[in-house]
């Protein structure tokens, strides 16, 4: 990778401009033959609309494209896909009911007399899927494989068309580390055939990992094209946010100062025998009011299942949930947030936002439906409820009337928690509410978590991410295999043993757990079960 | 100046209010006296007066159709229920000793929309409960619906003398057609009702993602429950003013086909059959503009064997002027004369 001679993409001077919005200003990105390039930039910074303007969904305003050496201007992403530029989007847009063969030949099955011809199909995708050292039966269904791998499908199908370019964007947001491992292994495989790939991706590590070049973007503009290996993170991270980055810091020292007081502190909600068949075993949890508690456990762990029975979105069949001692059966998140419990869900998608209403709707929803319909939040009180989170969370763009959907992911997390922060919750479940999003946004919810748990709110909080756990959390319980294995005090907690107990529970060798009342250890299934391995009943597990 | 027109044009009620405005100048064009309303023994009348009242069940039915497809749902028995709500009016009306009294009338009408009632919470229930998808559980009912009407009206057109009722569809209040006034005040209650309380939220949200909206604590099955029935009442009422028009419960031919107009009128108005934004202005000018379209049939001389054709092609034209490619082309037509303006005040 030193100073390849002519690039495959090259692009100058690209701007692009929305109403009102400069989304691109004269923006220079290129990229070489064999090498694995990845742009970086915080939510908004213009990321997706310069791939966009490369795949020819958007056209633009200004500049030029030029692939391998010749203008070019793509109609849309058919044409750009047809000249060898291909694009496997963060959500996999593939056909769970249909086979992995169809899925990959999808709009240019091989014919015979107009015939789609069925055993070329199955050949070709075979062979491809071999390339790609992929064990997959092409006549099985997709929706049968977990999502890790429907992800290596996809990629399978966008280099069919003889890709000189394929575009990754944020490939590694729902897979575990032995997945990521495969993708990597997949995407090295490609490169040594000279394909170039744009591997976009929050996690600075696996940029680190796998990229040989990077493009830093910030606001629409241009900050610079670096080897990934003459640039140290902290420089990059300031590069993306064009600041200095202490909160991070600040905040590490405000948890080691937050005790809370275990003696006063009234037990907000107590977990007993909780549980749901096929989601999670029977499990003991107590939260303090006041009190963060991080879940730690690998996806499929049981961890969102557990969060899920406390949050009333699907019902518990053992045990029993009390809260402020009473015993209360959670039948609907709608009684839930009458106890003042708040779930937002990890699939802010699909479970969090109402992407076709406004800001303003969104964020008084819970509230609304928890008043009834008939008596409406008046207008002012709306405005204020509105304005004043905006404010407080530095949603952007802070228009009350802005359609959700048109945000970037990290201000609709932050819509979202509004939304729950609205009800005045006493405990508020986070299902992974960092993921995919950028540090600026990343660090502000995590301030907000404090705060929160400072004013005497509870905080159960999922992140697949160890050290933000540990950062957060006053205590830490770790699931594996649908069981609480252990539930210990953050005081003196490491990653690596947290790592270690989410392997396989042994703690025998872990001195360091003093405080740690390790639960249910020796009814453990055989670590043969359980390592970190996905297991077959989720989409994949995630260290 | 511009920017005022741009944002006129964009703005969802642009394309149908305009397509109605065509089809009252083709109007005014072949009869110059279109615009004109005269008071005839004490009533109004006049070209738009009977669009107007003939316009009104569709509009009615149209009113509960939006409701119930921002929820993603769609109602197509509506028809069946208008039809058996005619039929069982009728069949009291007939039954009674004295067909023309007040009482008897009141107590028809009462019991048909009562009926009515029934029959949206059954729809409701195959959808919120059993979750049948809304398109093949209201096609039970409207399948079944006109054989019920049928049984009730024992195969006849029953043919009833009953002024009070006779009221319903062809009489007049300070000079306004009763069935106008009718179909103001449901659209008037539905409007206030969804719009001043946080009903209409509601209905969106679930109609733009049920799961959310479960999580968020919205109860989406009294919901369901509520636009069905809506649904299910105004068809009733809308049937009740069909049959009272022609004073004749007809099993097979009440409220015939008033399904795919009220469906047509409300995707014309703008509102997604993908369920959520919903617009009741934009079902009123899209009713409009069918019963619009059906009396240009008649001024312009348009031949019957043509109508369908002719009805077809304008509704084609609207749905083509509101789908999103068509939007995009345009927009972007637009963003590049804007940016062009721009720049050539830039070099000025």
């Amino acid at each position: 990778m030193t100073d390849p001679a002519a690039p495959v993409v090259e692009m100058r001077g690209i701007s692009i401009e929305f109403p009102g919005v400069k989304a691109l200003d004269g923006v220079d990105f290129r990229m070489f033959p064999g090498e694995v390039h990845s742009l970086m930039g915080e939510n908004g910074a213009g990321k997706s609309t310069l791939i966009k303007a490369l795949t020819g969904v958007y056209g633009i305003d200004g500049g030029t494209i030029s692939l391998e050496g010749t203008h070019v201007a793509f109609g849309g992403p058919a044409q750009a896909q047809a000249a060898g530029i291909s694009t496997v989007y963060q959500e996999v847009n593939l056909l769970p009911n249909l086979s992995v063969a169809e899925n990959i030949m999808l709009g240019r099955e091989p014919r015979r007399f107009g015939a789609i011809d069925w055993r070329a199909m199955r050949r070709r995708s075979a062979a491809l899927l071999q390339g790609l050292n992929l064990d997959i039966d092409p006549g099985s269904l997709l929706g049968d494989h977990s999502l890790a791998v429907q992800q290596l499908i996809a990629i399978a199908r966008a280099i069919d068309v003889n890709a000189k370019v394929l575009i990754l964007d944020e490939p590694t947001s729902s897979l575990d580390s032995d997945e990521v491992a495969e993708l990597f292994r997949v995407i090295r495989s490609l490169k040594e055939q000279g394909v170039a790939i744009l591997f976009v991706s929050h996690f600075l590590d696996q940029v680190y990992e796998i990229c040989d070049r990077l493009t830093v973007l910030r606001n629409g503009k241009l900050v610079g094209e670096y080897l990934v290996e003459e640039l140290l993170r902290i420089d990059l991270v300031q590069k993306m946010i064009g600041k200095e980055l202490t909160a991070l810091d600040d905040l590490e020292q405000r948890a080691r100062s937050v005790v809370v007081d275990e003696s006063d502190a009234a037990t907000f909600v107590h977990a007993s025998k909780l549980g749901r068949r096929g989601g999670i075993q029977p499990a003991d949890l107590p939260i303090a009011a006041g009190e963060v508690v991080g879940l730690a456990g690998l996806l499929g762990s049981g961890r969102t299942e557990f969060a899920r029975l406390l949050g009333g979105i699907d019902r518990a069949d053992t045990g029993e949930l009390a809260i402020l001692g009473r015993v209360t059966r959670l039948r609907t998140p709608r009684q839930a947030i009458s106890h003042r419990i708040a779930f937002s869900s990890e699939n802010r998608r699909d479970e969090g936002i109402v992407g076709d209403l406004t800001v303003r709707d969104n964020i008084v929803l819970a509230l609304q439906a928890d008043r009834g319909w008939f008596r409406p939040i008046p207008k002012k009180r709306q405005d204020e409820l509105t304005q004043s989170y905006i404010q407080a969370l530095n949603i952007r763009p802070a228009n009350p009337d802005a359609l959700v959907r048109n945000l970037s992911g990290g201000n609709q997390q932050k819509v979202l928690l509004a939304r729950w922060l609205a009800i005045a919750p006493r405990l508020l479940i986070l299902d992974e509410p960092t993921r995919g999003i950028d540090i600026g946004a990343k660090a502000e919810i995590q301030k907000l978590v404090f705060t929160l748990a400072e004013n005497g709110m509870s905080v159960l909080f999922i992140s697949a991410e160890l050290e933000e756990v540990l950062r957060l959390s006053h205590r830490v319980v770790v699931l594996r295999d649908r069981r609480v294995v252990a539930d210990l005090e953050n005081d003196g907690l490491t990653v690596d043993a947290l790592l270690a107990l989410i392997a396989d529970g042994s703690v025998e060798a872990d001195d360091t757990l003093l405080a740690a009342s390790v639960v249910a250890s020796d009814a453990a299934p055989p670590a043969a079960s359980a390592p970190l391995a996905p297991t077959d009943h989720a989409p994949g597990g995630r260290a | 100046m511009s920017a005022v027109l741009a944002k006129v044009v964009a703005h969802r009620l642009f394309w149908p209010v305009v397509m109605l405005l065509i089809l009252f100048t083709i109007n005014l064009i072949a009869f110059p006296g279109f615009f004109t309303i005269s008071v005839r023994d004490g009533h109004l009348f006049g070209s738009l007066i009977d669009i107007l009242r003939n316009g009104a069940p569709t509009l009615i039915i149209a009113v509960g159709m939006t409701l119930v497809i921002a929820t993603r749902g769609i109602d197509l028995s509506v028809g069946a229920v208008a039809a058996i709500s005619g039929a069982v009016a009728c069949s009291i009306i007939l039954g009674s000793p004295e067909p023309g009294s007040l009482a008897t009338v009141a107590v028809a009408v009462s019991v048909a929309l009562l009926i009515s009632l029934v029959l949206g919470v059954w729809n409701g229930f195959l959808v919120a409960v059993l979750g049948i998808q809304p398109i093949i559980a209201t096609l039970i009912l409207m399948t079944a619906g006109r054989g019920v009407a049928m049984l009730i009206t024992e195969g006849q057109i029953l043919t009833v003398n009953s002024p009070p009722f006779k009221f319903l569809g062809s009489g007049f209040w300070f000079g306004v057609p009763i069935a106008v006034i009718i179909a103001a005040v449901v659209f008037g209650l539905a409007a206030l009702i969804t719009r001043r309380t946080a009903l209409g939220m509601f209905i969106e949200s679930v109609g733009i993602n049920p799961e959310a909206s479960r999580q968020a604590g919205v109860r989406a099955r009294g919901l369901l429950f509520a636009v069905y029935t809506f649904c299910a009442f105004c068809a009733a009422i809308a049937g009740l003013i069909l049959t009272a028009n022609t004073a004749a419960a007809d099993a097979n031919n009440t409220g015939l086909f008033i399904e795919l107009d009220a469906i047509l009128a409300v995707v014309i108005g703008g509102t997604s059959l993908a369920g959520g934004r919903y617009s009741l202005l934009g079902t009123l000018v899209g009713a409009l503009v069918i019963q619009t379209l059906v009396t240009t049939v008649y001024t312009v001389g348009i031949p019957p064997i043509a109508t369908m054709v002719f009805k077809a092609a304008v509704v084609t034209v609207v749905c083509l002027l509101q789908s999103p490619t068509t939007a995009e082309a345009f927009s972007g037509v637009r963003r590049r004369l804007a940016l062009r303006a721009g720049k050539g005040v830039a070099a000025s």
